[in-house]
């Protein structure tokens, strides 16, 4: 799960890191009213959506004077703001947060994340603040400094030095970013986060160290233990279809195709989408029924492909495993008849009464085509899509 | 011989009592010799009760001694999934099979640390088992499809191993054992452990290794097979079509940061010298290939 900047700052704040001064706004009139709160000086007004590098998409804006603040205000709530990782399509901005500006002496780069290999957390830091961290790692790894953090220590003070020294935190203020370090260490781990950054972290011109920018993601695995996590997410940044999948115990994700996928597993459901890939189609979406594929759930499924006016053909792809394929080929009829399916549907089924299922598919009545393995029904689908 | 598991593996259910433990309990002992090999179970509370015959215990340590048993296979749910491998740590078992989906990585960094140095082996979380075919089952895989034979299968993935493994039984292939390790980012034992495990495994003549994007565990693994393995390998690895910044359905499924895409795993893995496919259709077919030479 992803939350806002300002909800990650506030979070950051109860663990002690120091943040700038400033409020969410869910209007303009709210960020005129948060400027005035700030006072006379310079303010920053900032989109809050769910993705990064909203400066270059036009998303922040640096204002002098109440005038400008609600210009700014009232240019970027409700613009579709487009940066490189909300596709071309962008993003409507329906909160902004706005903040006292900072004398920016240095920016630099303070990230977490669990460390797969290592299988425990990392904290990494680079005097390379501000800007894209991807880009720093692809085409100067040797600016990036990583720590292991021991679970059973948790993040050392020395090391939380030795790392701020090694991204050129001024001396007498190594100390600041230590306890900013420690601070995040704390926040990531209480609240199950799977990734933080800190983007840029400041150096001020009156010797602070100050996180500008935060943000923070959830494993949502944790959720059952984050009851507080439910008045953080926000819908509008999510799919809907997404939405409605998870709902219903599905696993979802729109892409670009004409091809719906309807798959019983997360790696079968990936094979499935490439080998559609390799016959020459292309994927509408991710789809995995999960273990227990019911009449109910393969409804849903259906309906979420349907609701994609680009679907031009379906692929079931059921391995059945334990599950009889009788009873998912019954799911599919029904499925397939309450929905009033009308693009062609090309269903795959192995395992226990593959004939039996078999049989209920061809004597439905429904214009279903079998397939006898992956090749035959990519080769299917591919075809009827194009038809 | 096989790996990890056979006949003589003695096995406890934890979370016996529950509707996924008591279900794949009862299809795991009808498998070959389930019947000898699962031993009791577990059940907080619940200890001097039975499930169709099979003793319930109160705490692993007790089961351990009552039983003899050198292994245990976890349904217990997420939020105590972690504490439950734990228990089987600390009361010495062996081998422990996690399958429960969905335990917070928090949990599992915590678990992880807990069993350094120590010599329990962990499969899991969030994967289908273990299977020696014509021996032992331990996990929720379907047992008609596998058949003993000379194949080894490692996999990230549940029902994708079991279309792997449904390919092999068409073209009359049978397995050694077949280790779904899991899909998520921290979990025990990884591609390369099952990967050495089946290169001294005398009845393993050859191993498929299915892949997912995310992480660089295949990479890991495919780097020690250059350097060390003496039977051939085939890959793949799903996911060639999933964008990155989303995950997968699993939570180690994700490709972020430019990093764990399937384009650079199949490339290191053809740099290494095993034969990949890019046709998950094909894993079974290429692995004949190979056989004929």
């Amino acid at each position: 799960m992803k939350i806002h900047e300002y909800q990650a700052k506030a979070l950051l704040q109860r663990f002690g890191v120091a943040v700038p001064r400033g409020f969410p706004c869910f209007t303009v009139g709210e960020a005129v009213a948060a400027g005035q709160q700030l006072g006379a000086g310079v303010c920053v007004v900032k989109a809050q959506i769910h993705a990064g590098g909203r400066g270059k998409g036009g998303g922040v804006k640096v204002v002098r004077t109440e005038a400008e603040l609600e210009e700014a205000a009232r240019r970027i709530m409700g613009m579709q703001l487009v940066t490189h990782q909300t596709g071309p399509q962008g993003q409507t901005v329906r909160r902004l947060l706005v903040e006292e500006g900072a004398d920016i002496r240095q920016e630099l780069y303070i990230g977490m994340v669990v460390d797969r290999t290592t299988q425990q957390v990392a904290l990494m830091g680079s005097a390379a603040g501000g800007m894209d961290i991807e880009e720093v790692a692809a085409q100067h790894p040797e600016k990036i400094h990583a720590v292991q953090i021991d679970p059973g220590q948790g993040l050392l003070p020395a090391q939380a030095e030795t790392l701020a020294r090694q991204i050129e935190v001024p001396e007498p203020l190594v100390a600041q970013a230590r306890d900013l370090m420690l601070g995040l260490y704390h926040a990531f781990v209480e609240s199950d986060a799977s990734l933080a950054e800190i983007n840029p972290m400041a150096v001020t011109g009156d010797g602070r160290i100050l996180a500008l920018d935060a943000k923070f993601n959830f494993d949502d695995n944790a959720a059952f233990r984050h009851g507080e996590w439910q008045d953080w997410r926000d819908f509008d940044e999510e799919d809907p279809n997404e939405i409605a999948a998870s709902r219903h115990g599905l696993s979802y994700i729109s892409l670009e195709g004409n091809i719906g996928c309807l798959v019983n597993g997360a790696g079968l459901a990936m094979a499935t989408m490439d080998i559609v890939k390799l016959y020459g189609g292309s994927p509408a979406n991710f789809l995995d029924v999960g273990g227990g594929a019911t009449t109910e759930k393969v409804t849903e499924a259906f309906k979420l492909m349907l609701a994609n006016p680009e679907v031009q053909a379906i692929l079931v792809n059921i391995f059945g495993g334990i599950m009889k394929c009788d009873v998912i080929a019954e799911g599919v009829v029904a499925a397939a008849r309450q929905v009033h399916l009308t693009v062609p549907l090309v269903v795959r089924l192995e395992g226990t009464n593959v004939a039996l299922g078999k049989r209920i598919l061809a004597e439905s009545g429904l214009p279903i085509l079998s397939a006898a393995n992956m090749d035959d029904a990519a080769a299917q689908v591919v075809a009827a899509a194009r038809r | 011989m096989a790996i990890l598991i056979d006949r003589n593996t003695r096995v406890l259910t934890q979370g016996i009592t529950g509707k996924t433990g008591m279900f794949h309990t009862r299809l795991c002992r009808e498998y070959a010799f389930g019947n000898e090999c699962f031993v009791g179970g577990v059940t907080p509370g619940k200890g001097g009760q039975n499930f169709e015959g099979v003793p319930i215990f109160d705490s692993v340590a007790e089961a351990r001694r009552e039983t003899g048993a050198n292994a245990s296979v976890i349904y217990v749910p997420p939020p105590y999934a972690a504490a439950a491998i734990d228990e089987a740590v600390e009361a010495g078992i062996e081998l422990v099979i996690c399958i429960t989906e969905g335990i917070p990585v928090r949990d599992m960094i915590q678990t992880r640390y807990r069993m350094r140095g120590k010599s329990t082996l962990l499969v899991g979380p969030n994967c289908p088992g273990v299977i020696t075919p014509g021996q032992l089952k331990i996990g929720i895989m379907p047992g008609h499809i596998h058949q003993p034979g000379p194949i080894g299968v490692v996999s990230r993935s549940g029902t994708l191993t079991y279309e792997a493994v449904g390919q092999l039984r068409e073209l009359g292939l049978g397995q050694s054992s077949c280790v779904g390790i899991g899909g998520d980012p921290v979990n025990g034992m990884k591609h390369l452990e099952v990967m050495q495990r089946f290169n001294d495994d005398p009845a393993t003549e050859a191993v498929i290794m299915v892949g997912e994007i995310g992480g660089s565990d295949e990479e890991i693994c495919a780097r020690w097979i250059k350097e060390h393995m003496t039977k051939p390998v085939v890959g793949f690895i799903a996911g060639m079509t999933a964008p990155p910044g989303k995950r997968m359905g699993h939570a180690g499924a994700i490709i972020s940061g430019g990093q764990g895409t399937a384009q650079e795993k199949l490339a290191t893995m053809e740099e290494c010298g095993i034969k990949i496919t890019r046709n998950p259709a094909e894993m079974g077919r290429t692995l004949q290939a190979l056989l004929r030479g």
